[in-house]
């Protein structure tokens, strides 16, 4: 199963490595992860997508927990939560596929930043779900260059990640 | 306490703070980035620094003082090779949770990243094998980096903390406060259990008819030998230590049915599969001690006391989990159990004993006595007889490690010292002498074979520079004998590279050293040895056993098999 941890750690040198390196030394997935900081710049905060069986993301979150660097750990996958991920994209646009671009950038609600060079810079900010299928509606050999940010996430309503 | 006003170099900052922190012993190995340092050492003579031979000897040399003391284990070492050569003696500490604090030299600030000379990056090399590490760049932050570092190595599960010192931090000044106490909100051990959890682990263990004991190496640590007598004699039930755990309950006693595991007892380990609750406490469902998962203690309703809430469920699912300080938890179970023993089904546990004691009379442990040829076990028996049971005992790893569990009855908590979980050779002799640090009364012997002995054989100096007369035993079989064994059993008897053939003459290289050396190779003449042996108290006796070659350890349960599928010796094997 597919879950997304958010942590709270200190903004130490080294606390990304300590979380990284876990999870290469357990040998557990990893499928993103973000990390910037937060309103208090004393902490960041991290989201990890990753996935295994009911037992493997409990330990997952114990170990991740044990990092003494690490000051508050929840799976967001257990709460009503929003996921949001970034992408950039750039994608041929000669006067024979821009039309079929526009249909595809307003039905994605997506949003184009650059036009130059016969070439689409386009941003669409939702579920890596529909970024897949954002993608996905260009053939395959137009698309020039493909950025994604990784998951972030938050939970909603009274649910919050905090000290 | 220090006036707050005084400005003090970073040097004498951590010379300070050692002193403030209640450090009487500091083992080490100078070098470039720690000479600031060992100037500071120079001036003063509350902290006592042991020169070493190797860094590596300096981290088992404080694994051993800490494990026997229950104190950290406190290093020095300068940048570089001094710090790589660190890494396997903390990688042994952390695998067994043994609370170290080890600092290493850096080069100067402004030269990080540059590949400096003696430049390695110390806190990336370290961090998966320590609890936690520190890079201290700003000497204001020198005493309270210091003061969290003995904080996270003792508390909660503990571990071996690295702290980085660059070099021209011991040389900056600022005033000198050495911290009460530090807070991180990022940090807070579990120390008491959850009293709804210690209810239902009460409940299930009185409704138990084949209960079974199993502890490990956190009763030692958590310095709960006292509560789990006392929990353990009141409810009459068998109880198991694992290799980490010997003398946490006392070995000579009734209820005491010898280690479990690989080489455990049989009785222990047909206990284990026939239990139906299992109450295990500070110990962590090792794979030498599960055998193959799939057929663990496949009768048993399990519970797990530890303070290391990954350690519960990590390798096998458990019906009542109990977060918390051994000691704290065990203190409150024996509060609430102490009406509430009435209850027990007597008549199941009869049954459950009189089951046991037929699979005692197995007489798992035996061995050859009529041989001519001195049989490993038996060195170890005499040393047992001849010590009383009292001395501290230290071992390397591999065959004799596994007889010395085997064959010596530890009654007492911390007297057993042995690198469990990582399996270091080399780790005894070194250790033995941060035992002697510790307790230079005492007598303590290094159990040993020739193939780890030479590990960090350096280390016979230090025990001469600094007067610790320890005793060394070496099962000298001239093979790697687990290696050889594991060839014999599951290889066709091939041994490849598992004999030695230039072995040197320990008596000599004792006697080089400065220290005394004897040759034993007739069994008649092994009790007299260890009796002159022991009776020379002020000198390192290093005793060379010759011993048989071909002897195996059993019982054994080969890799990937259940815990009831056990080989006997050949005298005994299972029809």
């Amino acid at each position: 199963m597919r879950h997304i941890i958010s942590l709270l750690v200190e903004n130490e040198a080294g606390a990304l490595s300590r979380v990284a390196g876990l999870f290469s030394a357990r040998a557990y997935n990893i499928e993103s992860l973000t990390v910037a900081p937060t309103n208090d710049s004393s902490m960041s905060r991290m989201t990890i997508v990753t996935s295994g069986s009911d037992n493997i993301i409990e330990q997952i979150t114990k170990q991740v927990d044990k990092l003494v660097d690490v000051i508050r750990v929840v799976d967001l996958s257990e709460l009503k939560h929003v996921e949001r991920e970034l992408l950039l994209i750039k994608v041929m646009a000669d006067s024979k596929l821009r039309a079929g671009i526009e249909q595809i950038i307003a039905s994605f609600n997506a949003r184009l930043i650059d036009d130059s060079d016969n070439i689409c810079t386009i941003e669409l900010t939702d579920t890596g779900e529909k970024l897949e299928k954002f993608i996905q509606s260009f053939d395959k050999n137009n698309i020039i260059e493909v950025v994604r940010s990784g998951v972030t996430g938050i939970a909603l309503g009274k649910n919050i990640l905090q000290v | 306490m220090a006036n707050s006003s005084e400005k003090l170099r970073g040097a004498d900052i951590f010379v300070r703070a050692l002193k403030d922190e209640g450090v009487t012993h500091l083992f080490g190995y100078p070098g470039g980035a720690v000479l600031h340092i060992y100037d500071a050492l120079y001036k003063q003579s509350a902290v006592e620094h042991i020169l070493v031979r190797h860094e590596q000897g300096a981290t088992h040399a404080a694994d051993g003082y800490a494990r026997a003391t229950g104190r950290p284990g406190v290093v020095l070492v300068t940048s570089g090779p001094g710090m790589t050569n660190a890494v396997t003696g903390i990688a042994t500490a952390y695998m067994d949770s043994i609370p170290l604090v080890v600092f290493s030299g850096q080069v100067p600030t402004h030269l990080i990243g540059n590949d400096a000379f003696q430049e390695v990056d110390a806190v990336g090399i370290s961090r998966p094998c320590v609890k936690h590490n520190f890079l201290v760049k700003d000497v204001r932050d020198l005493a309270t980096t210091i003061k969290k570092a003995f904080l996270i190595a003792m508390s909660g599960r503990p571990g071996p903390v690295l702290v980085d010192i660059p070099k021209d931090v011991t040389a900056d000044m600022c005033e000198y406060e050495y911290p009460q106490h530090v807070e991180m909100r990022s940090y807070h051990p579990v120390i008491k259990g959850d009293s709804e959890q210690i209810k239902r682990a009460i409940k299930l263990l009185l409704s138990a008819k084949k209960p079974m004991v199993y502890t490990g190496g956190g009763v030692i640590l958590g310095n709960a030998s006292q509560e789990l007598t006392t929990f353990t004699r009141s409810l009459g039930y068998p109880i198991t230590n694992t290799l980490m755990g010997l003398g946490a309950y006392p070995a000579t006693d009734k209820q005491f049915i010898g280690m479990l595991g690989m080489h455990g007892t049989y009785e222990a380990n047909m206990a284990m599969h026939h239990c139906d609750v299992l109450i295990a406490i500070g110990a962590r469902f090792d794979d030498r001690v599960t055998g193959d998962l799939e057929k663990f203690c496949p009768y048993a309703k399990i519970i797990h006391i530890d303070i290391d809430p990954a350690s519960i469920s990590k390798n096998v699912p458990v019906d009542v989990a109990i977060v918390g300080d051994v000691k704290n938890v065990l203190s409150e179970i024996n509060q609430q159990l102490g009406a509430q023993t009435g209850s027990i089904d007597q008549a199941a546990i009869k049954q459950w004993w009189q089951q046991i004691r037929e699979w005692q009379s197995m007489n798992c442990l035996r061995f050859d006595r009529k041989s001519d040829k001195i049989k490993p076990q038996f060195v170890i028996e005499t040393l047992y007889e001849l010590t009383g049971g009292d001395a501290y005992i230290t071992s390397d790893v591999g065959q004799h490690q596994m007889w010395a569990a085997q064959f010596y009855k530890f009654d007492k908590p911390r007297r057993w010292i042995n690198s469990g979980g990582l399996g270091t050779m080399g780790f005894g002799m070194p250790a033995a002498l941060g035992v002697k640090v510790a307790f230079p009364e005492a007598t303590v012997a290094c159990i040993t074979g020739e193939a780890s002995l030479v590990m960090c054989i350096q280390e016979l100096s230090t025990c001469l520079q600094y007067d610790l007369p320890i005793k060394i035993i070496n099962l000298n079989n001239r093979y790697m004998g687990m290696v050889r064994q594991w060839q014999e059993f599951f290889y066709d008897k091939r041994y490849s590279h598992s004999y030695m053939e230039a072995i040197p003459d320990f008596v000599k290289l004792s006697e080089s050293f400065g220290h005394t050396g004897m040759r034993i190779e007739r069994a008649v003449d092994v009790k007299e040895a260890l009796q002159q042996a022991l009776a020379k108290k002020d000198k390192l006796v290093l005793m060379d056993f010759i011993t048989d070659q071909t002897e195996n350890v059993y019982p054994m349960i080969a890799a990937g098999k259940g815990q009831h599928e056990m080989h006997l010796s050949p005298e005994r094997e299972l029809a």
